[in-house]
């Protein structure tokens, strides 16, 4: 009958209508709520802690945003901190693209007595809890001198089994022909690496790179602990010293949060994809 | 591999060769190998010894198995057990599960803008987690908050949020919840796009299976292994959690959501007791041990590196 198939297809129709509408609003809820904390955090930076905490709040962007840098600047030194941040992050990052290359080099393209039980402790510390290191790295940097330096920050996360394994993976695909040709043609095995295998690992160094940055921009519990003064801290260190203030001033505290935010999202959203394979890197093979 | 004897008899050039290989792996690997040393594997070991000894007074002495059989007794640390367990039986798997939901709603064929949701979903986990549990706070203010407006709007009471215990670890574990699942949603999809063929997504769609059998029939089963990895690596992340409880809570009210790290760092850096706090860095250790362990055996192992 052509009747009742054309009411059947119809109901199809309405049932895939009501599927896709279903969808967007499950989804654009989901981005608001991802979202609007954000929003929140940005229009709060620039209003009066009265205005934020007020039976009426202000939803949108006010006029304190001088006042509120200003109290700010008065608790934590913040230019200093923005530097400490942005030191303590990039020397990381760039000392560990290196090492980890160097050690995923080794990995995957030697064949060396010891190389199995080495890349079995290497990713067997991906499961012991970075608690377990603090006590004694403390007790190790206070006895070394060096509590409340960046060193102290940068140089335990430089045991990090992760970009090891990230660039072991990667270095896996990288034609032994073309190592092999370069020795014979007598280039030193160091200079292979940096010559002609580092170039072509861009993307991976990329992803890792990245997404070593933003863990080392919001590191906590460590930096917390080995740094002692307002004039070391980073940024989640000196955020936390005002949060434990008697009232909160929430407008200083969200401009301070929108400070150590907005490097990080403008970074992520230009290198996203980046940022996201190396997310990736540990739980998917390419 | 060539014997040091075959290697010497070898031409001059192939030994040198061989020398050669068989070094530089080695100088490659040496700093990545000091730096563990010095900062993974001693620290293990030393925290281990020092688990075993008590410091008070600033005299270190041997006292066995004191400070672990005094953990089991110690209120504040089955107070920060319990809570700890509880965020993981909790959130994770809710968490898990969202995650493969929304996953499975943003890889249909259809859905336009799939970019931006993707980066507006991720976006949480990009923040640094003191700035975003300030703003949680913010959010959860018990008289100005706007989650308590948003109900006052649907004629609901109020909840003092940080303040009463249950709906303090609530509050965690919705702080967490926030910050976390786009992470795993964006593993997800990317396993599903591995996994999961078109071909499989057509068929179903011939055999008119609804979206929902398709969720229990054909993803699920399929993601089994990404699954696996997401509840691992979220259930050794949640066991470690420090600085939600840090800062949102600061562990209370009473304790209430305190959690092992934080305990740990209240014992080894506020009361400086470092035995102890080592002792409560290994039970940690047990625990993400077993866990880990429990949970491959359930998921039935995995083809996952």
């Amino acid at each position: 009958m052509p009747d009742a198939a054309t009411s059947s297809s119809r109901r199809k129709r309405r049932g895939k209508l009501a599927a896709k509408v279903l969808t967007y609003a499950f989804l654009g809820g989901l981005a608001l709520v991802s979202l609007f904390p954000f929003y929140l955090m940005f229009t709060s930076a620039t209003l009066e802690t009265g205005e934020i905490l007020s039976a009426s709040p202000r939803l949108f962007f006010g006029t304190n945003l001088a006042a509120n840098w200003a109290h700010l600047g008065e608790k934590i030194h913040t230019g200093r901190v923005l530097f400490n941040s942005l030191l303590i992050a990039s020397v990381y990052t760039a000392l560990t693209l290196f090492l980890d290359s160097l050690a995923g080099y080794a990995l995957a393209k030697f064949r060396f007595r010891g190389r199995g039980v080495l890349f079995a402790v290497i990713i067997l510390t991906l499961m012991i809890p970075n608690q377990v290191l603090l006590v004694p790295l403390f007790t190790m940097m206070n006895k070394l001198g060096w509590q409340n330096t960046y060193w102290a920050v940068i140089l335990p996360s430089l045991a990090n089994a992760f970009g090891i394994f990230l660039m072991r993976q990667n270095m896996l695909n990288f034609p032994d022909a073309i190592i092999e040709s370069a020795r014979i043609d007598g280039c030193g095995e160091f200079s292979i690496f940096l010559r002609i295998v580092l170039p072509s690992m861009k993307p991976a160094l990329g992803a890792l790179g990245i997404y070593n940055f933003i863990s080392q921009w919001g590191n906590f519990m460590w930096p917390l602990i080995i740094l002692g003064t307002k004039d070391m801290y980073t940024f989640p260190v000196a955020l936390a010293s005002l949060n434990g203030l008697q009232r909160t001033d929430y407008g200083m505290v969200m401009l301070g949060s929108t400070l150590a935010t907005i490097p990080i999202m403008l970074m992520f959203l230009v290198f996203q994809k980046q940022f996201v394979s190396g997310v990736m890197g540990g739980s998917v093979k390419g | 591999m060539p014997t040091p004897g075959e290697a010497a008899s070898a031409n001059p050039a192939r030994r040198r060769r061989w020398r050669g290989d068989t070094l530089a792996p080695y100088g490659f690997l040496s700093p990545v190998v000091l730096t563990f040393l010095a900062f993974m594997l001693y620290p293990i070991a030393s925290s281990l010894v020092l688990s075993f000894q008590s410091n008070k007074g600033g005299i270190t002495r041997f006292v066995g198995l004191k400070n672990y059989l005094y953990l089991l007794k110690d209120p504040q640390f089955i107070s920060a057990l319990t809570n700890t367990l509880l965020y993981l039986v909790v959130q994770v798997p809710v968490m898990v599960l969202l995650a493969l939901v929304i996953a499975s709603v943003l890889n249909q064929k259809f859905v336009r803008f799939n970019g931006f949701f993707r980066i507006a979903l991720f976006m949480p986990a990009v923040t640094g987690l003191v700035a975003y549990s300030l703003v949680f706070k913010l959010l959860l203010n018990t008289d100005y908050g706007l989650v308590n407006r948003v109900l006052a709007l649907a004629g609901l009471q109020g909840v003092d949020w940080l303040n009463t215990p249950m709906a303090a670890r609530i509050s965690l574990m919705l702080a967490i919840t926030w910050r976390w699942t786009g992470y795993n949603m964006i593993i997800m999809l990317a396993g599903m796009k591995q996994r999961i063929p078109d071909e499989l997504h057509e068929a179903c769609e011939i055999d008119g299976a609804s979206g929902i059998q398709k969720f229990f029939s054909v993803t699920v089963p399929m993601m089994k292994p990404i699954i696996l990895f997401c509840t691992i690596t979220s259930t050794i992340g949640t066991l470690q959690l420090f600085d939600e409880s840090y800062i949102l809570t600061q562990g209370g009210p009473d304790n209430a959501t305190i959690t092992i790290a934080h305990y740990l760092y209240n014992t080894g850096f506020r009361y400086v007791n470092f035995g102890y706090a080592a002792a409560i860095s290994y039970v940690l250790v047990l625990i993400v041990g077993a866990l880990s362990v429990l949970q491959f055996k359930l998921g039935g192992g995995s083809d996952h590196a």
